[in-house]
């Protein structure tokens, strides 16, 4: 009569809030494990000594005080893409438009610096700049978000299109701009003059972005979490009918937000091209409009927690480049290392989140 | 006749979600040829019992039986080949699909829509159901959609059927109609559990009763062997009165008026024509109406959340001066100096934000206090914890997300929200809907409280019995229009019942 059927191996059961530390060892534990599954593939697939391939990661990354300037400088930029990102994911509005943003703050920056390099003293032409470029990078945001508040349009498409158009105007600007001509780039603006460029601070070129990301980090932490604003985005996201019925205008909110976002993103394209570049280029975002999609996703729309998210990304891209050049590895290698690594990272939420529960073995004779 | 089989035996049955018990070593039998009532108050474990039951959950701890023989069930596939089905309080079905191709969705085999439309009309000339099997789900009522659901279940061979508060979204015609099928069902030999809040359907329809409290078990009886009040008992641990309160309005004076309102939805449908009626302070203003007769467009139109054809609603000071509240959005309305409260009918869609915790939610209509960018929580931090201790809400603390709170607990929420801002019209939308019998009444009395303070209440209900002893008079909708309005004192259940169903007028009316 008591036939029993095979009860499952393990069920899963949702997790009462775990305490941090717990999280933390959680993640601890994800991390030495992708560590360990990296060194294997490495061993089999390459025979290289895995421990060596591990080192010179570092050494790409940290390896130098030139190497750990840079890494710091790209976790800035990275970081600044995902902080403008995050308000209007935090409002539902699937900005992916990032990249685009940043192109076309990165194109009015270097117009001015082109345009006006002659014409107007030095200071004078940053100032441009950097109203044109943010009020640029504001354009790209409030078109989607134009259509998205007034006929409800579908963001995803239209800003994804809107990257396209950036690229595109890059790509007609460096034929109209290209020196010399006929080599079909823009080369160092301004080279003998220097105009243009964003001035550097303590005698270092890196530290103007990082600065500019610390401070932005801070803003944007304290916009989401304790501004008017970043409570009406937050509750835009959740429900646009509770919004209305408060009476938040989600019109309103959706522009305001995305012109926020797209300033952002504009201030970015200022950094690359004055800061950092000094030329602007069709691939100077370097596709990271989208990574920044998946380090503001990691972080769960944190802006402190984006910065570890970040620095990781970062962190594996740069020790990528670098065991491709030590170990003739191509660099899809370490795209192969880094997807290993983020599987864990973000698998191991589940763990938190959820616990599994193994089937007991005194349970067999119970009745 | 006397010994049945138990189709359905749980035992032991644990289940946990972190660290909220919400099953505690609970027995419970299911038997064919019966209807079981499944009481409990809001947060008793029904509805996560009946879950593990048709596999969406799987219990910590305890066994199955199914038809005397132990069973895993894994998931609603599992319960499925089980001959177990599940009706869910939320409709899980595909607007643009028919009502045949929903219900033969993700079954194994060979599409034949012609054959599944065969079949589907044998089920429903057996029981009783009226379904066309070729309309689309959009085009279908509340009633329409749920009937597609239990034919769902029936088509793929369900015997042991649950229901989850299925006349929650009914009329009194409709259940009547459900019951019908229902009883049809158990006289065929199938085994069907009915999870309701209300306790007359209780008696009408089910042959036993099985209570759970806290997530326990407390025990079973046969419904003819009990009483209400017994049953009530039983779900509360503790003995409770069952009279609403009804003190006199005091001073009543024209408060909200309405004249010759007509909105129309965004699809072109006439959805209130030529509304007129005075809502008093000091009252409590009961509106009447089979669902989707007008009652949230009427709301929403004096909250300022409708866009209305034509027509005015005036809100007249006490002072006797008169605003107009047509073209104006809530925040306007606030603006004005018009402390309007709206309690809306979806809670977490609209009035609340699941996500949010009680901090936050009840911040929503503070927000913008205070001249700074910032905000400012501690006031509400203040608030929430009044709210919770004054309504006696369960959570494990104001920095939950309300979507963890049971029903009843999200209504006490956004209620106490509502009310905290001492409003001078409150409009409720199905204010206890899905609400246990404790926290219904903890509702009414709030709701006196407000009328006794001069608060101009108007009370959109569903249940008759409730309306015709909490209102002081009733304005019953039919189809958008008012077919009348009456003294709740003086009119009875059968009188409103009639108006409800009567259409554009009384000629048809004996």
């Amino acid at each position: 009569m008591n036939e029993k059927k095979k009860e499952p191996l393990f069920h899963i059961v949702k997790r009462a809030a775990i305490p941090w530390q717990k999280a933390l060892i959680i993640r601890a534990v994800a991390i030495i494990m992708a560590l360990i599954i990296c060194a294997v593939v490495t061993t089999i697939t390459t025979g290289i000594d895995p421990i060596k391939v591990f080192q010179s990661i570092f050494v790409g990354a940290f390896g130098s005080a030139r190497k750990t300037w840079i890494t710091l400088q790209n976790t800035a930029i990275l970081l600044l893409i995902s902080l403008a990102l995050t308000p209007a994911f935090k409002m539902k509005f699937w900005n992916i438009g990032g990249e685009g943003q940043v192109l076309i703050g990165g194109l009015a920056a270097a117009a001015c610096m082109i345009c006006l390099g002659s014409k107007l003293p030095n200071a004078a032409v940053i100032v441009c700049m950097i109203i044109a470029s943010l009020v640029a990078g504001m354009i790209w945001g409030v078109i989607p978000a134009f259509f998205k508040a007034k006929w409800n349009t579908n963001e995803t498409l239209s800003t994804l299109m809107m990257n396209y158009i950036a690229t595109q105007l890059v790509a007609f600007y460096t034929i109209v701009w290209e020196v010399p001509k006929g080599s079909g780039k823009i080369g160092i603006i301004n080279q003998n003059s220097n105009v243009g460029w964003l001035p550097q601070l303590f005698g270092s070129k890196y530290l103007l972005t990082i600065l500019v990301a610390v401070i932005v980090t801070i803003f944007m932490y304290v916009y989401l979490n304790y501004s008017k604003h970043g409570y009406e985005i937050s509750v835009v996201g959740e429900s646009e009918n509770t919004a209305r019925y408060i009476g938040i205008k989600v019109e309103k909110v959706i522009i305001r937000t995305m012109l926020l976002s797209g300033a952002i993103c504009g201030l970015v394209g200022l950094l690359l091209v004055g800061g950092i570049n000094h030329t602007v280029t069709t691939t100077i975002a370097g596709g990271q409009g989208f990574t920044a999609v998946l380090v503001s996703w990691m972080a769960k729309f944190n802006p402190l927690t984006m910065i570890f998210s970040s620095i990781l990304i970062i962190f594996m891209d740069r020790g990528a480049s670098e065991i491709s050049t030590s170990f003739g590895l191509n660099h899809s290698y370490s795209d192969i290392l880094t997807g290993i690594i983020l599987f864990f990272i973000i698998g191991c939420e589940f763990f938190i989140s959820y616990r599994l529960q193994f089937r007991k073995k005194d349970e067999k004779e119970g009745q | 006749m006397e010994i049945k089989t138990a189709a359905v035996s749980m035992r032991n049955i644990t289940k946990t979600f972190g660290s909220i018990v919400a099953n505690n070593k609970v027995d419970l039998d299911i038997y064919k040829g019966e209807i079981l009532s499944l009481l409990g108050e809001n947060g008793s474990g029904k509805t996560t019992l009946m879950n593990m039951l048709s596999g969406i959950y799987f219990p910590d701890e305890g066994h199955i039986y199914i038809n005397g023989k132990e069973e895993v069930i894994k998931s609603p596939k599992d319960a499925l080949s089980l001959g177990i089905g599940m009706v869910h309080q939320h409709f899980k079905l595909i607007d643009v699909l028919s009502a045949t191709e929903n219900i033969i969705l993700g079954l194994d085999g060979k599409l034949n829509i012609k054959e599944a439309s065969k079949r589907i009309e044998e089920i429903c000339n057996k029981y009783g159901f009226e379904v066309d099997p070729a309309q689309k789900i959009y085009d279908m009522s509340v009633s329409q959609k749920q009937t597609v659901e239990i034919v769902k279940v029936l088509y793929r061979g369900a015997d042991i059927l649950i229901l989850d508060e299925p006349t929650a979204v009914l009329t009194p015609q409709e259940t009547e109609k459900l019951f019908n099928v229902l009883r049809k069902m158990r006289d065929d030999g199938k085994a069907i559990i009915i999870i309701t809040h209300k306790m007359q359907e209780v008696q009408s329809l089910s042959d036993r009763v099985a209570v759970l409290r806290s997530g326990e078990y407390i025990g079973s009886m046969k419904t003819k062997e009990t009483t209400i009040t017994e049953m009530t008992n039983m779900m509360v641990g503790r003995s409770v009165t069952l009279n609403i309160d009804r003190p006199d309005p005091v001073d009543p004076k024209p408060r909200i008026e309405v004249k010759g309102l007509n909105v129309r939805s965004s699809d072109g449908i006439l959805k209130l024509q030529d509304v007129s009626f005075t809502a008093n302070s000091g009252e409590i203003l009961g509106i009447a109406g089979i669902s989707g007769c007008g009652q949230k467009e009427l709301l929403e139109a004096i909250a300022g959340l409708q866009v209305t054809e034509s027509g005015t609603i005036d809100y007249i000071k006490d002072d006797g001066t008169k605003e107009t509240l047509i073209g104006k959005d809530p925040l306007a309305i606030a603006d004005m100096g018009v402390a309007l409260s709206f309690v809306p009918e979806d809670r977490l869609g609209m009035g609340l934000v699941g996500n949010m915790d009680l901090t936050d939610n009840v911040m929503l209509r503070s927000f913008r206090q205070g001249k700074t960018p910032f905000i400012n929580r501690k006031p509400s931090r203040k608030l929430a914890a009044e709210i919770v201790e004054n309504l006696e809400v369960a959570t494990p603390g104001i920095s939950t997300p309300v979507r963890r709170l049971s029903g009843g607990n999200v209504q006490k929420v956004l209620v106490g929200r509502e009310i905290s801002s001492a409003p001078t019209v409150l409009l409720t939308a199905y204010a206890v809907r899905g609400l246990d019998i404790n926290s219904s009444y903890m509702i009414y009395q709030l709701l006196n409280e407000q009328k006794k303070k001069g608060v101009s209440v108007i009370f959109v209900g569903e249940d008759l019995d409730v309306l015709l002893e909490l209102s002081d008079r009733i304005l019953v909708l039919c189809s958008g229009q008012v077919s009348g309005i009456v003294d709740a004192r003086k009119t009875d259940k059968n009188e409103v019942g009639m108006m409800m169903t009567r259409m554009g007028g009384s000629e048809d009316h004996e």
